[in-house]
């Protein structure tokens, strides 16, 4: 239901389904009018839907520190303060729990705000004004009153920045009903993701990666376009296989990609799926990957007790128990607070080995379930 | 010297006009460009029939022409120079390195230096005693370094060894010490304020109910930025509710990463915001040492006679941005030229050697003393072992037993597949 409801919001009629079954749904002909693809960075991907829907809809304003005139902590609203002004870009002082209440009564009063947190660690200090005030509202209300707002902001490990700025939040965001939690990775992703969000009615969480701000994709001409939206709640097949299924998010789904090249070479081809929401959970396309494969690999950055993986586990467990042949792996970080030292850090967070090892012994590939070499 | 007179503060103070009576030139930021004024102030009592004499703090105009520093009597003795001179040296040279390291790739992750700010560092902490604790922020290495934490410890936990203070598992925005009493090292600001104020509870705590003798004071160190958030304000709130041994100090840079203090805060003026809650507030010249020493004297013995807590307002300046991943370009570079031809540790030298406290020759040996400190730090850190694969679980729990059992029945930390890589995490 929240489904239909976020389609009939995200005013697309021709891109109302994902770019990718359009291009399906295309005669197949060798004579291509649109081959032009363009790299763009996340970043840059990022900055122009802001700009695109800024511009479209005068109520909506971003809110967060550094935003301004700093160009944005990590350059995401850059060139946003010289074309909007002070007072829709707006820089806050150092006050999640002030800026993010504000944003979300100002929401609630007409407005659609989209609020930076310079990392969703700091969204902690505003919890109580996502969950509690803008998630819960549409509820409470019994539909008065709606909450069109974005939280947005990187998520999930960096490099080196230790425990207290590595945490992920998806598996918390998540589990908040009344709240709608997107995880893009790619360039398309982030624009159409973040158009969808700030033209949705309801709260956004947003959760980017910093370490794939610089990363550039390829986009076509269609995601270039300014009403591209992509649909909330619906989860994108990066690549087909036909022997194991890895559902991922985020960063992780470029580690999967890269897991899936090695596990071609040992003859096993894996389904990459990239899960683009959290919530709502695309539990149908997990679901029909898993009859097809019979094998399921969940990949993610946070920790493992009550993760993503778990929910993902637990329902395919649920729907598709006896299709599947093997046990279901969970690759999650480490149950650690994320250490500082490198090669700490590095065995705190899954590595591509660790993708490769769980697909294979989901393939019964490997010796034993123990000892994984 | 009369006594700062913090002491004789009533507890609705009113501020003596100076200065800051003339809010409009202080809120368009238009002292930034005169040189800054700065004076400790004192809050006379409402009765003006025993208004103590503020002290009148030399203009900063002074000290750029090269005279007098401090007040007309020495406040310090030639030892006591000579340890301030060379805690600030051990900053200043210590943060020089770590921005060296970084570019060479041997440090990671965030790192905010702290130069242009020792004076305060070394103002506040240089009277604390081993017990005293100091809790800080992101921006901690030197308050580790003037509480006492060595300088190897600190180095190699920058580099991410096992030798680390925090065994390479924290990092620059996380340097702890249970044996000097550095409680943090936080990377929120204003997470720091409320573990402040929890140590100093502890410290009263012990004395009364526990009945130990336990003077011990906490000091809070924290910027600019800080003093928006909620936390600063209900600590303060507590803090004087319960009348508790703390001090908290104020670094104010006037910069939080690229946000101006101007443009983020509606009354600028931090130090009066202790008088809201009833706590006397005082603004003093971070670029001085000596004032802030002398200020500093006087809040932390009002806090371990059990007073009450102090605000202590630095003004002060980072000579370097941010963090190293900051370019730094919204600063103004006259604001930046001003603030470095007023550098504490340069003020300093000057004036121990025109008091006769100190000869060039001692102080250089000092600085070469500082020097090789810092190269065997260096060298320390880079010869020090990554941790172990083994140290990957530990440390979660205190009670380790409780962090889980492997798959055979074992404790997961112990398990050696671990160590060799061969265990399932």
């Amino acid at each position: 239901m929240l489904g239909v409801l976020s389609r009939k919001a995200c005013s697309i009629s021709v891109l109302d389904r994902s770019p990718w079954t359009i291009r399906h749904a295309l005669p197949v002909s060798t004579r291509n009018y649109s081959t032009a693809t363009k790299e763009m960075t996340v970043r840059d991907a990022l900055n122009s839907a802001l700009d695109e829907e800024m511009s479209a809809d005068s109520r909506v304003f971003m809110i967060g520190e550094e935003v301004g005139e700093y160009q944005g902590a990590y350059k995401i609203s850059k060139g946003l303060l010289d074309k909007y002004g002070p007072d829709r870009v707006r820089d806050t002082p150092i006050t999640e729990a002030g800026f993010a209440g504000i944003a979300v009564g100002a929401a609630y009063h007409g407005l659609r705000p989209v609020v930076e947190f310079m990392t969703f660690n700091f969204s902690m200090q505003a919890i109580d004004h996502i969950v509690n005030s803008a998630a819960k509202m549409n509820y409470m209300s019994a539909g008065e009153i709606s909450v069109p707002i974005v939280f947005r902001g990187p998520n999930g490990a960096a490099a080196g920045v230790s425990s207290q700025h590595s945490q992920c939040y998806g598996a918390w965001y998540g589990s908040i009903p009344g709240l709608k939690v997107l995880t893009p990775y790619s360039s398309e992703d982030a624009r159409g993701l973040l158009k969808s969000a700030i033209r949705d009615p309801d709260p956004v969480v947003f959760l980017e990666n910093e370490l794939l701000y610089g990363e550039s994709f390829p986009v076509t001409e269609e995601v270039m376009d300014s009403s591209f939206c992509v649909p909330i709640g619906k989860a994108k097949i990066e690549r087909e296989g036909k022997d194991v299924t890895i559902v991922t998010f985020s960063k992780m789904v470029g580690y999967s990609l890269k897991a899936a090249e090695l596990l071609s070479k040992e003859g096993i081809s894996a389904e990459v799926i990239n899960l683009r929401s959290i919530r709502p959970l695309d539990r149908d396309t997990i679901n029909a990957s898993v009859r097809k494969t019979n094998r399921l690999v969940t990949v993610e950055e946070g920790f493992p007790q009550h993760g993503i993986g778990a929910e993902i586990c637990a329902s395919v467990v649920e729907e598709s128990f006896e299709y599947l042949d093997a046990a279901v792996e969970r690759i999650a970080g480490a149950d650690v607070p994320t250490p500082y030292a490198v090669n700490l850090e590095r065995m705190a967070v899954p590595q591509i080995e660790d993708i490769v090892r769980a697909a294979k012994r989901a393939c019964y590939r490997s010796v034993s379930m123990a000892v994984a070499a | 010297m009369e006594s700062f007179s913090v002491a004789n503060l009533a507890v609705v103070p009113q501020p003596a006009a100076t200065f800051f009576d003339r809010p409009c030139s202080f809120l368009t930021g238009s002292h930034l460009k005169a040189p800054f004024r700065s004076i400790t102030k004192s809050n006379s009592p409402i009765s003006s029939s025993a208004i103590p004499k503020p002290i009148r703090a030399v203009f900063s105009e002074v000290v750029a022409a090269g005279s007098n520093l401090g007040c007309q009597q020495e406040m310090i003795t030639r030892e006591e120079g000579l340890i301030i001179y060379e805690d600030m040296i051990l900053g200043r040279t210590f943060e020089d390195m770590c921005a060296q390291m970084y570019y060479r790739g041997k440090m990671f992750g965030f790192v905010h230096l702290y130069n242009g700010q020792e004076a305060v560092s070394t103002g506040f902490i240089k009277l604390l005693k081993q017990q005293d604790c100091v809790v800080s922020t992101y921006r901690d290495h030197v308050h580790a370094l003037s509480k006492g934490v060595t300088a190897r410890s600190v180095m190699a936990e920058l580099f991410g060894k096992a030798t680390g203070c925090c065994r390479g598992q924290g990092g620059s925005m996380h340097m702890f010490s249970k044996e000097f009493n550095m409680l943090g090292g936080f990377a929120f600001i204003g997470e720091g304020i409320p573990v402040a104020t929890g140590a100093a509870f502890t410290s009263k705590y012990k004395r009364e109910v526990l009945k130990e003798p336990c003077d011990d004071v906490t000091l809070a160190f924290f910027g600019d930025g800080t003093c928006n958030n909620g936390q600063f304000f209900e600590c303060l709130n507590m803090a004087v509710l319960w009348k508790l041994p703390i001090v908290f100090v104020v670094e104010n840079n006037l910069w939080a990463i690229g946000m101006s203090h101007l443009r983020s805060t509606s009354d600028p003026e931090i130090w009066k915001k202790g008088a809201a809650f009833g706590m006397p507030g005082v603004h003093v010249d971070g670029m001085d040492v000596l004032k802030v020493r002398e200020v500093a004297k006087e809040a932390i013995s009002r806090a371990r006679r059990g007073d009450g807590p102090t605000l202590v307002e630095c003004e002060t300046y980072r000579f370097r941005g941010h963090s190293l991943a900051d370019p730094d370009e919204l600063r103004n570079p006259d604001e930046k030229a001003h603030y470095a031809a007023r550098d504490p540790i340069v003020a300093f030298k000057k004036y121990l050697i025109e008091k006769n406290l100190a000869k060039e020759s001692d102080l250089k040996s000092i600085e070469k003393k500082i020097d090789e400190l810092i190269d065997d730090a260096v060298e320390f850190a880079e010869a020090s072992p990554v941790p172990p694969r083994s140290q990957l679980l530990e440390n979660v729990f205190a009670d380790p037993k409780g962090f889980g059992i492997g798959p055979d029945g074992k404790y997961r930390c112990e398990d050696p597949g671990f160590t060799q890589g061969t265990a399932q995490v």
